[in-house]
């Protein structure tokens, strides 16, 4: 088929024969498509499977959009008030309800397979959830936001933002007990926000909470705006990712000015094709099997009742436990007659405020660090960039020790541990553990860089033992080959920024002065502990201080014999 | 699960849930003819507890639940129950209480702790009675309910959904999985309590838990209530019910299944061809 | 504009290329680049039984998906859901496994495709840098600066430029008033500090609506409560806005466990041990349901904030900071609990204008 297609292109003056060409020329004739197709056919991608996180996100979304729009066709964003006549679920059986989550329960109990869309969409928005933070973590941990693609890193993260806002808004839509709560919480942190929480409260819900405007408001959000945005942006991501063309890991052959990949067409095509029909399937296949969201477990809203239990989707929890360990003990603060929560706006609104800052900055502040203005498309090791690596699991720890916070009340039960204990034990680690992973994983960088070395030094040990004929014993190590040896010195360690001095030539102080030195500090702390690659004057000399030097020309000859150069072991 | 929330069981408990739950199902005859051959074998009537049978203990029952007490309570609820230090009185408790703390196996207590758990029983039902008997005989005290009372078929499910969620679920979660409390105290999963223990649980706030009397939760609205948990335990129509403990079990399904299926084949998609 | 946009033909080539030099370090110092392994062949690419095998499997997982679709559809003519929980959890585990098996037969089948059989040599592509080079980006600059010079905006004319900015920077105003104006409601924040609680009002059951009198108030019981109004109302979205703030726990304690309770001087609050407290959590809002009748305290299941009943509800832990504003009740004539008055605060969470 592709070749069908290729052929035609390539012979464009010539008239096609077979019914593909036929189809290509009618096209190409009305719209030059012969130029994309020339341009992209064979435009190589990497291969890898971290690479195909984002996939993941992408298909899932494709999923949401497809189970959505499923859903769209038996729900009704509608407030009023209705007595549920359906017989099941029987526990829902004459109750007052809200339209929207009457057709809930309606499109559950008696669409056929309305309840397996439900729960496809609502299990594909949590991994579509999962696998951009994976996806994030990929790209962070290998530097792929480096320049060229800080822009695109920037583009992600609003993706995510809205990917939370989408389901966020979505979660919400079936106007049940649980998250009708959750909206509670929500207009109770808005609520906290000084001088005009009150009035964004009101501009929410349309009055006061819960009023009866708001299940209309998100639908519109959570099926037109929010949706539309991410189509938009998801294009330009994509846009950007072809345009720049993909990263690659590193390796023999592979450098910032090629790419080394299968083409397009038609071995990149078809795993993405493939890919998308399996992520598709595992949703699918989830929504099978495993229950989720069900509603009629909760029931429809009511401002009084509330579950043990009560917690957002997974990717909220992180701000239900920041809001969970924050000490409320004078933490309220009233100024002039005005009253400033702390106790709600730190952990809702400044704690998240200063994770995402450090998202939305790093790749500026690395490269600023780094004084580094260069194209990189070659990804990193996440071993030869210790502080980076350090930060980012530093920051996953704070993530997931929140999120663990936040579910303080499960991890109680299951563990028979006291909530209160559990809840002191979290506001320490909140503090502690960032720092404590952070220095384990520098550490642990340095280390595995440190053992790369030894490695290019002094090669592999073979567990061959030799006796020389004075007695004495070494283990013959196998020197790397060149591909294991490149993948292990080809890296860049920056030294910390200099700086120029305070005065110049004539003692006059010099502008600008205090903020080199800021950065210069914050340079030292990135890059004062660094592990040089290897280079080969090193193996040269490791070499000759080795066994050259030592052992005379026979013996050297035996040994070398066997296991070509050899280092030796005391 | 934990130890501590499972339930020891009876095996009239077994068959009146296995009823109530599978009525309709086509195996419900069967169970019927095991249960009434569990009946006329005299095991059902030792076993059944009653309104009626807590007011008329014989006395020689009295005198057999005033040695089990003495044997075996006596220790820290007092010589004639009249409670210790920290340790309440049981005179007023009713026989419900007592049936309720000693059939789940949380009296006698094995060890101090933030709160009784269930465990295995001690007693046997004949003895159990007894001591319920005799507790109940020192002073006036909700009664064992009947039959009737506990049974779920009865019982309106919306109703007792509509209650359960405004006076349990906030402990107890949603559909009874159990929740915390503070300090290491826990609200117990319901999936296993028989549906008198359930009642009993209401009419006398065992531990943490408050009283629900007859005038906040009528008899009739607390039969409800057993009928809506009773009915939780044909589990989700959704596929597995993940222990129905809400979002931060699903997430974790999400990660382990999904994303955990999911990167697995991106590792084979990526892996090249042997 | 310029005749050539055509971007120079993509160089792609065969995997031996000559190493380059990855970085600008000399030679002496780095390692060469050792340039791309040598290729490794695949079963199927030396045996032609590996090949025909691959073909086989590819071929029987689409024949499976096409069996999954048409197991699916049998599915959802068969067995209907019949509403029942066991009906609607048959009716979706086979649709779904049916879809499963036809979507994942496509992709197992692609992608073992794409691996076994279609083209495992890897090719190296030249990357342009990405800044547009040479005559391109002059043609550029100079189009940008013709534009600009064109459109007379540069230098001169400051007031037109002001007034031609201000017209864009204002004219969404126009949309956004009337928008925000409107999105509000009423706007009336005021409304935060009143609930629907007045003098004489019958405190009654959630959800039943039954008026309670304080002797069916035993110890150690606890009474979610709501004012007593029509069955109609309750039916109503005011009602549910105004049972949002209006909703009361309510407790007896033996008058010697109650230690204190909020009364001011000279007034009681509670009546004979018992006790009204707003059920909305100070902290963001949530029911503060969770009451442990033997230590009095009172858990909120959203954020573990713990108050004290027994001690006029002050935080004893977790994220709240301000106790639950008490409900003043007493009993009327004949002996039901009824509201002294409304709260004497604003319940639930804090906001900018709480004490203003």
């Amino acid at each position: 088929m592709s070749t069908a297609t290729h052929d035609t292109k390539r012979e464009a003056p010539a008239k096609p024969t077979t019914t593909v060409g036929k189809a290509a020329d009618y096209l190409d004739q009305r719209t030059s498509i012969g130029l994309a197709v020339k341009e992209f056919a064979r435009k190589v991608f990497p291969d890898h499977w971290s690479f195909m996180l984002g996939e993941i996100a992408l298909f899932s979304f494709v999923v949401l959009i497809a189970s959505g729009f499923f859903l769209t066709m038996f729900f009704e964003p509608s407030m009023a008030l209705e007595t549920y006549e359906g017989e099941h679920p029987a526990n829902m059986h004459g109750q007052l309800m809200s339209v929207a989550f009457a057709s809930t329960l309606d499109m559950s109990f008696e669409v056929r397979g309305g309840l397996l869309m439900r729960q496809i969409h609502h299990w594909s928005a949590l991994i579509f959830m999962a696998s951009i933070v994976v996806h994030m973590m990929r790209v962070f941990f290998t530097g792929a936001f480096r320049k060229p693609r800080e822009i695109n890193w920037i583009v992600g993260l609003i993706l995510m933002i809205l990917g939370l806002a989408a389901g966020f808004t979505g979660y919400s839509l079936p106007d049940d007990v649980l998250s009708g709560n959750g909206l509670r919480i929500t207009d109770g942190v808005v609520k906290s926000i000084p001088v005009v929480g009150s009035f964004m409260s009101y501009m929410i819900f349309g009055g006061e909470f819960p009023g009866h405007h708001i299940v209309p408001r998100l639908f519109t959000l959570h099926i037109f705006v929010i949706p539309g945005i991410l189509l938009a942006l998801i294009a330009l991501h994509l846009f950007l990712m072809v345009l720049q063309k993909h990263t690659q890991y590193p390796g023999g052959g592979r450098t910032d000015k090629n790419v080394v990949g299968y083409p397009a067409m038609p071995v990149y095509v078809a795993k993405m094709t493939g890919n998308f029909f399996i992520v598709a399937g595992v949703l699918v296949l989830m929504g099978a099997t495993m229950s989720i969201n069900n509603v009629w477990n909760y029931g429809p809203f009511d401002p009084s009742p509330v579950s043990a239990g009560a917690q957002p989707d997974w990717y909220m929890l992180f701000l239900e436990g920041s809001l969970r360990l924050m000490p409320g003990q004078g933490t309220e603060w009233v100024i002039l007659g005005y009253t400033l929560p702390l106790n709600v706006l730190v952990p809702a609104v400044v704690i998240p405020g200063i994770l995402f800052t450090f998202l939305f900055v790093y790749p500026f502040l690395e490269a600023r660090v780094t004084k580094d203005d260069k194209e990189h498309h070659v990804l990193d090791r996440p071993r030869n960039k210790p502080a980076r690596t350090a930060l980012g699991v530093a920051f996953l720890a704070a993530f997931i020790i929140l999120a663990l916070a936040g579910s303080n009340d499960l991890i109680a039960t299951h563990f028979g541990l006291s909530i209160n204990a559990i809840t002191w034990v979290f506001r320490i680690l909140f503090f502690v553990g960032p720092v404590f992973a952070y220095y384990i994983t520098k550490r642990i960088c340095l280390g595995l860089q440190r053992k790369d070395r030894e490695l290019v030094l002094h090669g592999h040990e073979s567990g061959r033992i030799v006796r020389f004929a004075n007695g004495e014993y070494i283990e013959v190590h196998t020197p790397l080959d060149e591909q294991e040896r490149w993948l292990r010195v080809n890296y860049e360690a920056p030294a910390p920024l200099e700086i120029a001095p305070k005065t110049d030539a004539r003692g006059v102080k010099r502008k600008g002065y205090a903020s080199d030195k800021r950065w210069q500090g914050l340079s030292r702390f990135f890059y004062e502990d660094r592990v040089a690659p290897v280079s080969p004057a090193e193996v040269e000399a490791a070499h000759s201080h080795g066994e050259h030097d030592q052992l005379n020309g026979s013996e050297r000859q035996a040994v070398e014999a066997g296991a070509g150069t050899t280092s030796r072991e005391h | 699960m934990t130890e501590k929330l499972k339930h020891f069981q009876r095996d009239e408990d077994i068959f009146v849930k296995a009823l109530a739950a599978r009525r309709h199902h086509r195996m419900a005859p069967v169970v019927l003819l095991l249960l009434a051959l569990l009946t006329t074998g005299g095991i059902y009537a030792a076993l059944a507890p009653s309104t009626a049978k807590a007011e008329t203990v014989s006395t020689a029952d009295i005198e057999t639940g005033k040695k089990l007490f003495q044997a075996n309570c006596a220790t820290c609820h007092g010589p004639n129950a009249e409670g210790t230090d920290g340790v309440p009185s049981l005179v007023g408790v009713g026989a419900a209480s007592v049936d309720f703390q000693v059939s789940t196996g949380r009296m006698p207590m094995q060890m101090n702790g933030p709160q009784a758990v269930a465990k295995p029983a001690q007693f046997n039902e004949e003895q159990t009675a007894a001591l319920a008997g005799y507790v109940a005989s020192l002073g006036a005290g909700p009664a064992i309910p009947t039959d009737e009372q506990v049974d779920a078929s009865l019982g309106d499910p919306s109703n007792g959904m509509a209650l359960f969620r405004t006076n349990c679920a906030m402990c107890h979660n949603a559909v009874g999985a159990g929740g915390a409390l503070s300090e290491g105290k826990f609200a117990p999963a319901l999936w296993e309590t028989s549906e008198r223990n359930i009642y009993q649980a209401m009419q006398t706030g065992p531990q943490s838990m408050p009283v629900f009397n007859d005038a906040n939760i009528t008899p009739d609205e607390k039969r409800d209530i057993v009928s809506f948990l009773v009915e939780q335990r044909e589990g989700s129509a959704g596929g597995n019910s993940l222990g129905a403990l809400g979002p931060v079990s699903e997430g974790l399904w999400a990660f382990a299944i999904g994303l955990g299926l999911l990167i697995g084949a991106a590792v084979w998609i990526g892996a090249k061809s042997s | 504009m310029s005749e050539n946009q055509n971007p120079p033909a993509d160089t792609s080539k065969d995997v031996t290329v000559a190493p380059e030099a990855g970085t600008a370090v000399g030679p002496a110092d780095r390692f060469p680049d050792p340039g791309m392994p040598a290729h490794k062949k695949r079963l199927t690419d030396t045996d032609p039984r590996a090949a025909k095998r691959a073909e086989r499997t590819v071929t029987i997982l689409f024949v499976l998906s096409i069996l999954g679709t048409i197991g699916s559809i049998v599915a959802y003519v068969m067995v209907p859901p019949d509403g029942t929980t066991s009906g609607v959890r048959l009716s979706t585990l086979l649709i779904g496994l049916g879809l499963a098996v036809s979507l994942l037969g496509i992709g197992i089948a692609g992608i073992h495709w794409a691996k076994a059989l279609m083209g495992d040599r890897e090719f190296v592509q030249e990357r342009h840098t990405l800044a547009t080079q040479g005559e391109d980006r002059e043609t550029a600059i100079r189009d940008l600066n013709e534009g600009l010079e064109d459109s007379g905006v540069v230098g001169r004319r400051g007031v037109l430029k002001g007034a031609f900015f201000g017209a864009l920077a204002l004219f969404p105003l126009a949309i956004a008033v009337p928008l925000i104006g409107s999105v509000g409601g009423d706007w009336n924040i005021s409304k935060f500090k009143h609930t629907m609680w007045k003098r004489g009002m019958r405190l009654a059951i959630d959800p039943s609506g039954r008026p309670i009198k304080a002797s069916d108030v035993t110890v150690g019981s606890v009474f979610h409560v709501v004012p007593e109004t029509t069955e109609e109302y309750r039916e109503t979205h005011e009602w549910i806005t105004e049972k949002s703030k209006a909703v009361v726990l309510m407790v007896r304690l033996n008058p010697e466990d109650l230690r204190t309770d909020q009364s001011p001087e000279g007034e009681t609050w509670s009546h004979e041990g018992i006790v009204a407290y707003s059920k909305i959590c100070t902290h963001v809002g949530c029911p503060v349901a969770l009451y442990e009748q033997q230590t009095h305290h009172l858990l909120c299941p959203c954020h573990q904030s713990t108050f004290d009943i027994a001690d006029s509800a002050k935080v004893v832990f977790g994220p709240a900071n301000r106790r639950l504003p008490q409900l003043p009740i007493t009993v009327d004539d004949e002996g039901y609990l009824v509201a002294q008055d409304d709260f004497a605060e604003p319940i639930g969470p804090s906001f900018w204008e709480r004490l203003k």
